[in-house]
């Protein structure tokens, strides 16, 4: 805690940098889109939609936040940044994506055998990515655990290229998978809208995605709520609450603490700290698997380069809610949705990403430890 | 144990650098003329740039892979200026690309590239190089050749020999664009939202298509650029959307490639503006491609229209209907409109080495084979008879535009 005051101590310096980086924000924002009266006239003129942007940030955030949940936690405990991470989430679309063709859920008109196969799909994602994510760990990060930090960080990126590369081969292979096309690994591949159908046949609310369909909400206000944003938040809470929990109540949990805040003393009492290690990758990657099936059911597409930007963002949350620290990165990988999604909704999408690197950088300007602050070991 | 390792490696690596020599010693007795190609070989443009390659490969093959009467053996290469870091074309790659092909002298003549901005690399390159001729099968930026159409300056800027070294065999995107605002006009839309993917080629032309649209008189509600590699577009289209006064537009532009994203922003577009007959979707021949269809699947890609230079596959002269056959008898199937210039641009460059010959020069004189090129008028070649003019811009202008009908683009008629 000390250590942390220290750092918010007043310093001319950053006070001074503060307010140049304040000064190109507001120079450069009308540039960006930054049109104050305008976006407020927006917001009067059409209040329901700031609402829409609201549910469109939530469920882009959850899938952010789920799989930032894998960075923070690795880099909690080895304080390694995974940049395999996002291409393991990546595999975990191709992996749904498969087994719901292999099992023919993909075609099949019987929503029970949908629902089933769902399942089926999100249990074989998680495993396979769990292990997919400790395999990496074994083979790459832990003969190098010791050695200098940069040494396991070209590692990482190594792993990505290859895992990127693995989803490259995988798209193009349309004997396993029919859907895939005769268009080969390099395009985007469709992910169909199996919730859409599922719906449909199924004739829950009265067979329309939108939630909102027959309410006030969408016949006066145009709102939609669709099953699969419903699906993607909870599925997400759940997840992350179900992580809270475990890391907090468990055992294991006890130990994963324990070995993020000091490796050796955390050896000396005992602790199997390979097995802790491994455990975390296993936890994480099946997060990713499980993100895996979630955006691929919500943005219906599954791509071999769609891990890079997906790791990118999720980096970016898991820094911005203080990396190392669970709450944080889901806290971060909500805002950085709902940031997206307002910068495309009432500024210029040309400059999305360039809000959203200007609020890290504020942010960490100001909390240099991230909006949770860092939950890591501080080494001498 | 280590040790066996390393004597095994060793000989691996011998045994290779020895078969390497043997490849570069081949070939001897007459002399070899190289010629490349730079295309994006890594991304979704694949699916475009293969079917190129494929008949860049079978005319080299038809003229017998030699040149003026035996004398010189032709050699083709594909090199792939994209990398899988990034998916698409790689700024890096192409420039690495022209730098190897103008310390290569056995090259003569360099076709590509298949992305205007990756044009714009390897164009100054390749000019102080000879010049090396380069001849692009794709390339629709305008001011890639015409100075007119560019800020000051720019387009000379590429030339710093002076000399023109580039070429290209389809109609450039200031038609392409202007064609578009009128086809989109002739849809019976008032009102139009325009969205690019912020490169040379893609913003080129919905630059171009909005300038034509306020002129003839379409309401261009708003012009922005996407991040090709954002996660999905709902937000964005959420707001378009609602653009014309609480409204959909009538019809979207899009100024992009299919690596782009193309696919999932159409979805999103489907998602929450409903299908592509109440909200026209149309595009660039960069989304005139299977691949695309295929991304965002078939249901959701019915009605989409994009444009191409030229004439449609059934309307190609004889030589041109023969190409489609010869080509799918060997490699299957072809429905990508780009394979035709790309067997049209290896037509020119052998023309060219011929012409050389013909004239009594030496065809591994760069400066001479470009010269040729630029000399090439009246050619009868695949996509009809056609010449081209100072600028290296073809004569050809007919644009072509494609509905999605039941998965597969279709021709809906040729404007010019």
């Amino acid at each position: 805690m000390e250590i942390t005051k220290k750092q918010f101590k007043f310093n001319w310096r950053r006070l001074l940098f503060s307010a140049l980086v304040l000064y190109v924000v507001f120079l450069i924002g009308p540039i960006a889109g930054l049109d104050v009266p305008a976006i407020v006239a927006n917001i009067q003129s059409n209040p329901s939609q700031l609402i829409q942007f609201l549910i469109i940030g939530i469920s882009n955030g959850a899938i952010i936040a789920i799989i930032a949940l894998g960075y923070t936690m690795v880099y909690g405990i080895i304080e390694l940044i995974n940049f395999a991470h996002g291409d393991v989430y990546m595999i975990g679309v191709f992996t749904s994506l498969t087994t719901l063709s292999l099992t023919g859920t993909l075609t099949s008109q019987d929503p029970v055998r949908i629902v089933l196969g769902l399942i089926f799909a999100l249990v074989v994602s998680v495993v396979v990515c769990a292990v997919l994510n400790a395999s990496i760990e074994r083979l790459a990060y832990r003969r190098l655990r010791n050695a200098p930090r940069l040494a396991p960080l070209i590692s990482a990126i190594g792993m990505s290229f290859i895992i990127e590369n693995i989803g490259l081969i995988w798209a193009g292979q349309s004997w396993l998978v029919p859907l895939f096309g005769t268009t080969g690994g390099a395009s985007q591949k469709s992910f169909p809208d199996m919730l859409g159908i599922l719906v449909k046949l199924s004739g829950f609310n009265g067979g329309d995605v939108n939630l909102f369909a027959s309410t006030p909400l969408f016949t006066q206000w145009r709102l939609t709520l669709n099953v699969k944003d419903l699906l993607v938040i909870v599925l997400a809470v759940s997840l992350m609450i179900g992580l809270y929990l475990f890391v907090q109540r468990t055992k294991l949990g006890k130990a994963m603490r324990a070995t993020a805040q000091n490796r050796d003393a955390a050896k000396m009492l005992g602790i199997d700290i390979d097995w802790v290690i491994t455990a975390t990758f296993l936890i994480g990657g099946g997060l990713a698997g499980a993100a895996g099936l979630m955006a691929g059911l919500y943005n219906n597409t599954a791509w071999w380069f769609m891990g890079f930007r997906a790791g990118l963002q999720s980096f970016t949350a898991a820094v911005l809610g203080g990396i190392g620290n669970i709450q944080g990165a889901m806290l971060g990988g909500f805002l950085i949705g709902l940031l997206a999604s307002f910068s495309d909704g009432y500024l210029n999408a040309r400059w999305t990403n360039a809000w959203v690197f200007t609020v890290l950088v504020l942010i960490l300007l100001f909390r240099p430890t991230g909006l949770l602050g860092e939950n890591t070991t501080q080494k001498a | 144990m280590n040790k066996r390792f390393f004597a095994l490696l060793s000989v691996l690596v011998i045994a290779s650098l020895a078969l390497a020599a043997c490849g570069g010693a081949g070939g001897g007795g007459t002399a070899t003329l190289k010629i490349v190609s730079s295309l994006p070989l890594t991304g979704s443009s694949l699916t475009q740039t293969q079917t190129i390659v494929n008949a860049m490969t079978l005319r080299l093959e038809q003229a017998g892979g030699t040149a003026c009467g035996g004398k010189y053996n032709v050699v083709y290469e594909s090199w792939d200026d994209a990398s899988a870091a990034l998916g698409k074309w790689d700024p890096a790659v192409e420039t690495e690309n022209a730098n190897k092909a103008a310390a290569d002298k056995s090259i003569v003549a360099y076709l590509g590239t298949f992305n205007s901005g990756a044009a714009k690399l390897s164009i100054p390159i390749l000019n102080a190089a000879g010049p090396l001729t380069m001849i692009s099968p794709a390339n629709t930026n305008p001011g890639l050749t015409k100075a007119d159409k560019d800020e000051p300056g720019v387009t000379d800027s590429y030339y710093p020999t002076g000399v023109r070294s580039y070429s290209r065999v389809v109609a450039a995107d200031d038609i392409q664009g202007k064609v578009a605002a009128n086809f989109v006009k002739s849809l019976g839309a008032t009102t139009v939202y325009i969205l690019d993917d912020q490169e040379l080629y893609g913003k080129g032309i919905a630059d171009v298509f909005e300038a034509t649209a306020n002129e003839i008189g379409l309401t261009v509600l708003g012009h922005e650029g996407i991040d090709p590699k954002a996660a999905d577009y709902k937000a964005l289209m959420t707001k378009i959307s609602t653009s014309n006064n609480g409204a959909a537009p009538d019809a979207i532009y899009v100024g992009m490639v299919v690596d782009n994203n193309a696919s999932q922003l159409l979805k999103d577009k489907v998602a929450i503006m409903g299908d592509n007959e109440t909200v026209k979707y149309v595009g660039p021949d960069g989304i005139q491609t299977q691949a695309f269809i295929d991304g965002a699947g078939a249901d959701v890609a019915e009605g989409v229209y994009a444009s191409v230079a030229g004439v449609p596959f059934e309307e190609l002269p004889e030589s041109g209907k023969k190409f489609k056959t010869d080509y799918e008898a060997k490699f299957g199937p072809l429905t990508e409109p780009y394979s035709v210039y790309g067997y049209e641009t290896m037509s020119v460059a052998l023309k060219a080495i011929e012409d050389v010959c013909a004239a009594g020069g030496d065809p591994t004189d760069r400066a001479a084979v470009n010269s040729a090129v630029f000399a090439i008028k009246n050619f009868d070649g695949a996509l009809g008879t056609w010449s081209f003019d100072a600028n290296g811009d073809t004569s050809l202008t007919d644009m072509t535009f494609y509905q999605v009908q039941g998965g597969a683009y279709t021709s809906v008629g040729t404007f010019k």
